[in-house]
């Protein structure tokens, strides 16, 4: 800053913050009706006008996790009483929680968030692993063709998804690889991989020759200085590769919608089908959304000193 | 003795006598990736070239035969095919330039110092890191004729976006400016920091007015940058998939790679999608080449 300041430039100042404030408030508004329409009674997330201050309640969370149907009749009194408060919530909707015995029975959404878990980790530590053993090599040994391998790496992240997915459909039809854990993992290794090697070698790049060379000259072989000083270095790289990775595979919609329909669905294709046909229950839809979209919103503040590097795959830094 | 002879040598071959050779060590951390990557990535790739040139349906049993280069021409004489690039063109430029402008400007007025500003940019990013599909399913309610909160704050009455034909893409588009401006906002900061404040504080003696400075100063050292924002998002939004099939199903919204997913696993027509699938590969791959060029001489600044 110029170390003289008139007051006008002061007044622009000013008026620059209070923009940003109002620019923050208008981008988090969607974000906030989600979160809002989570805690909304059914009524209140149709409202006109609509409604932005509310009891909140938690019955939308319920029927998230439940499997229900509407009831003909009005609930016994002595049913009622004896029920739990959060069954109450939902008999006050004229519905009624199915049971097996005496086991509630769920709804698919803990299945299809436990799927987009597993998937997600897994993939996770295939392609970080990977990709930080690679990323080593690329940034200590003499590669011949080094440039054009490494844009061939980076060039499979840029394939559009839907135009893998027609081969990689039928062959996993022809192995039984369809709807399966093991296929999508596959696919989200394939597609997080160049990523990780790319950010790996940014990482990489910025531990000096020296200590490991210092090493070497102390006895160590060249795997023990890579495992034991090199891996401890890089430790808050794979951290962030790995959160990045996590984040695109949990988000990720179009092989999951294609790969998958029941039993290895994830998330993604599954909070969308639950619209149906007729009026969709926003609330219980918002009450997933916000489920599915908290670990995000979590990671982006752990990430937020790495986020200009993920984000251009480790090409600019700060 | 040998281990005398040895400490005449360099500390790498000194190694390479104890644990595995370097080379070694680079094949065993770099080929597993390569073979994983061509299996999964380029095999399947050359397989759909394979189908590309048959009638092969997939839902179907009976032979398929070879039909030459059929479905390209009929694809490329398509009428319907070419709205669709048409629709993907339009989406392309409007929304990355909504998403140029909004971030840019958003970065223009976070370049200065204020207090929690660390806190509002992070908070700016988070609809970049969030799903389109999910979230862009949400945005149907945003978008209610009956009861969406943009309609009642802007007063539009039942403007129906999402259902108009004339609308429909356009209300994607600024649903993505939303979720990918941040995008452009992030990189645009990390320009406008790298910019010396010693040419701000020489064109402040030389009384040189705000627009000179930024036109002179600002845009020509932050354009690298700018330009890597704007390849990376055209290249994304020419692909986008998820969050316009999430959100509309009018056809004057169908981008490319909508209709390839209805071609490829609606209507079957395995052999055309493959295809189709090329001419669409064969354009993405052009702009991530131009996109890899800007960034390495970004890099190696």
């Amino acid at each position: 800053m110029a170390a003289v300041r008139t007051s006008s430039e002061v007044a622009l100042n000013r008026a620059a913050i209070v923009a940003v404030l109002v620019a923050t408030l208008i981008f988090l508004a969607p974000i906030y009706w989600i979160a809002s329409t989570a805690f909304k009674p059914k009524e209140l997330a149709v409202s006109v006008p609509p409604t932005v201050l509310f009891q909140p309640e938690v019955t939308p969370f319920i029927r998230l996790f439940t499997k229900r149907v509407q009831m003909q009749k009005p609930v016994e009194p002595q049913v009622y009483e004896a029920a739990p408060w959060w069954e109450k919530r939902i008999y006050d909707g004229g519905e009624r929680v199915l049971k097996v015995g005496k086991d509630v029975q769920l709804s698919q959404y803990p299945n299809r968030f436990m799927n987009s878990l597993i998937v997600a980790v897994i993939s996770t530590v295939l392609a970080v692993g990977m990709g930080t053993f690679t990323a080593y090599g690329f940034s200590r040994f003499k590669i011949a063709g080094e440039a054009d391998l490494l844009f061939f790496i980076l060039s499979t992240r840029m394939l559009p998804p839907v135009v893998v997915a027609i081969p990689m459909f039928l062959m996993y039809r022809m192995v039984g690889l369809n709807d399966s854990h093991i296929g999508l993992i596959i696919l989200y290794v394939a597609f997080n991989l160049s990523f990780s090697v790319w950010l790996m070698k940014g990482f990489m790049d910025e531990i000096p020759k020296e200590y490991e060379e210092a090493a070497l000259v102390d006895g160590y072989t060249r795997m023990q200085a890579f495992f034991k000083i090199v891996l401890p270095e890089a430790a808050t790289g794979i951290a962030a590769t790995a959160v990045f990775c996590f984040i695109t595979a949990w988000n990720e919609y179009a092989f999951a919608l294609i790969m998958t329909n029941r039993r290895a669905q994830t998330a993604p294709p599954f909070i969308p089908s639950q619209i149906g046909s007729g009026l969709p229950d926003w609330t219980t839809i918002a009450a997933g959304t916000f489920l599915f979209l908290l670990p995000v919103a979590i990671f982006t503040f752990l990430l937020r000193n790495h986020l200009l590097r993920g984000v251009t795959f480790g090409a600019i830094r700060k | 003795m040998a281990s005398v002879a040895l400490t005449h040598l360099d500390p790498a071959s000194r190694a390479a006598a104890r644990g595995w050779s370097d080379l070694t060590i680079r094949n065993l951390f770099i080929i597993p990736t390569l073979v994983f990557l061509i299996v999964f990535n380029i095999f399947p790739l050359i397989y759909s070239l394979g189908y590309s040139f048959t009638n092969f349906a997939a839902n179907r049993t009976e032979p398929w035969q070879f039909v030459g280069l059929q479905n390209y021409r009929e694809l490329l004489s398509d009428d319907h095919i070419w709205s669709n690039f048409v629709i993907t063109a339009k989406y392309v430029i409007v929304s990355v330039a909504g998403q140029m402008i909004v971030g840019f400007g958003l970065a223009l007025l976070l370049n200065r110092s204020f207090p929690m500003k660390g806190l509002i940019t992070t908070l700016l990013l988070l609809p970049m890191m969030m799903s389109a599909a999910v979230v862009g399913l949400f945005w149907q309610l945003l978008y209610s004729p009956s009861w969406g909160p943009i309609n009642y704050v802007f007063g539009l009455g039942d403007f129906a976006w999402l259902s108009n034909p004339d609308s429909a893409l356009y209300a994607v588009a600024i649903t993505d400016i939303w979720m990918w401006s941040p995008f452009v906002m992030l990189l645009s900061l990390a320009g406008l920091s790298a910019v010396p404040q010693h040419l701000y504080e020489a064109a402040a003696i030389d009384r040189a007015g705000w627009w000179y400075t930024f036109t002179r100063i600002t845009l020509p050292l932050v354009s690298p940058i700018l330009l890597i924002a704007l390849i990376f998002r055209t290249m994304e939004a020419f692909k986008t998939f998820d969050i316009a099939y999430t959100m509309t199903t009018q056809p004057t919204a169908e981008l490319i790679a909508i209709r390839l997913y209805k071609q490829a696993f609606q209507q079957w027509d395995t052999g055309k999608s493959c295809a189709l699938a090329y001419i669409v590969l064969i354009m993405v791959l052009a702009i991530t080449n131009l996109y890899v060029k800007y960034l390495n001489k970004v890099k190696e600044r």
